[in-house]
């Protein structure tokens, strides 16, 4: 190989020449992440919403539409489907002769890596969790982002044990994480053996989670069931 | 007279062409200076990300990008760069592609992104592409810098893949998430850990630098 090297010879520093390269190397730099920021900014809510859409469908399966419901400094629930720029939400899930089906919650916590963000749907006849979605995970490929993927994972979340204690006011068993294969009682979250941390911070999430939100949303249930 | 001219440029065009034959300038990336078996650079992400074929297949096609990008900008700024300041300008113009194709990818799909999410700022700290702005781009025209970009990121893609195969097929049993063996296969579980990514790097190399020895006695 002939590669011919060359000496740089390094003139010496001149001040006015750098601040000027690097102030106007990140003035581009800004500008061009802003333009990128504008542009894609839509299209990412839109896709944000779409998955948001998506994942409620899909943790309440068999409603054909939803509403959206606010929670007020009084623990009740107002319907604000039409309005935007919400917090404390909840989402309700109809099936075609509009009967209550369940309420999807968004929960999140922390994981292996970064935040979790996950959608679970809550069936307040059944008094349990129905299904269950991983809206945003930074978990290591291959490893963590099992609790999206792994079926025997995934089965706890089709009956998870929610129940209330006899005056509704709290939940009488807290949803709890296991380690794999030692799942006995329908409240416990069966772990994922490769991916303990990531499952068991599921487990945590729907745990803190659910026991806030399952007595509010089952007093109110009649808020929802509420026919138009 | 100005045919003739023409011409002349022309010729003189061709004849430039075949004396610094610019297509070496791609070819080298994909083979003989490949970043991954010949360079050994940007090994982060290699053994980080190759766990999967999809996955290593993403990241190769990312790193491309902002790979392509920085080259063409580090290159037409070359001259305007003082030395002093280089670095620094450079992890500030690839730290601005990366951001880019962040939100690019978050545009394209929210699912792309919630599997690629984790790895993508990796790309910052790729030491491929910085070495690339200090070692071609800074002293290359754009032109160069451009075919210089597109065979190494072609060349790093094509290796991630490599391995990447190889330790789906043996992590996880399956090749793109297909299940290829039956029920009864037993997954080795290290070969998607850390350590499957170093076995799995040093039996390419080992075959990479058989084929080599190979070619150069024959």
């Amino acid at each position: 190989m002939s590669t011919v090297q060359t000496e740089h010879i390094i003139a010496p520093a001149n001040s006015k020449k750098m601040l000027l390269a690097m102030v106007g190397i990140g003035i581009l730099c800004a500008f061009l992440i802003v333009v990128t920021f504008e542009l894609t900014l839509p299209r990412i809510e839109k896709n944000k919403a779409e998955a948001l859409e998506k994942a409620i469908f899909k943790v309440l399966p068999g409603i054909v539409k939803k509403k959206t419901f606010q929670l007020d400094e009084n623990n009740n629930f107002i319907d604000v489907s039409s309005e935007e720029k919400k917090t404390q939400v909840v989402y309700a899930g109809y099936d075609e002769n509009d009967n209550l089906v369940g309420v999807a919650v968004e929960a999140s916590g922390l994981g292996f890596a970064d935040v979790l963000r996950v959608l679970y749907g809550y069936s307040p006849d059944k008094e349990t969790i129905v299904g269950f979605y991983v809206l945003q995970s930074k978990e290591t490929p291959g490893l963590g982002d099992k609790i999206e993927k792994d079926l025997d994972f995934l089965e706890n979340f089709k009956a998870l044990d929610v129940s209330l204690v006899d005056d509704n006011s709290r939940i009488k068993n807290k949803v709890v994480p296991v380690k794999k294969g030692t799942k006995v009682n329908p409240w416990e979250v069966d772990g994922i053996t490769g991916a303990t941390i990531s499952s068991r911070a599921i487990g945590n999430i729907l745990g803190a989670s659910t026991e806030n939100w399952i007595p509010i949303i089952y007093k109110n249930k009649n808020t929802f069931s509420a026919k138009e | 007279m100005e045919k003739e001219n023409k011409d002349r440029t022309e010729l003189g065009f061709f004849a430039s062409l075949k004396e610094h034959p610019t297509t070496d300038e791609f070819v080298k990336g994909l083979w003989r200076e490949n970043p991954v078996f010949v360079q050994v650079l940007g090994m982060c992400p290699v053994l980080a990300v190759s766990n999967t074929a999809e996955n290593a297949l993403a990241m190769g096609l990312a790193t491309l990008f902002v790979l392509l990008m920085s080259n063409i900008l580090v290159s037409s700024l070359r001259n305007f760069i003082p030395k002093q300041v280089r670095i620094a300008s450079y992890i500030l113009i690839i730290a601005t592609f990366v951001t880019i194709i962040d939100y690019g990818i978050q545009a394209i799909s929210v699912e792309l992104h919630k599997s690629l999410g984790a790895f993508i700022s990796l790309i910052v700290v790729n030491c491929l592409i910085l070495s690339r702005a200090e070692a071609f781009a800074s002293k290359n025209t754009v032109g160069k810098s451009i075919l210089d970009a597109l065979g190494m990121g072609l060349g790093f893609t094509f290796a991630l893949f490599c391995l990447g195969l190889v330790r789906e097929i043996f992590g996880n049993g399956s090749i793109f998430g297909v299940s290829v063996f039956s029920d009864n296969f037993q997954e080795w579980i290290i070969m998607i850990l850390p350590a499957g990514g170093f076995f799995t790097l040093a039996l390419w190399l080992l075959v990479f630098n058989y084929i080599k020895e190979k070619r150069t006695t024959a």
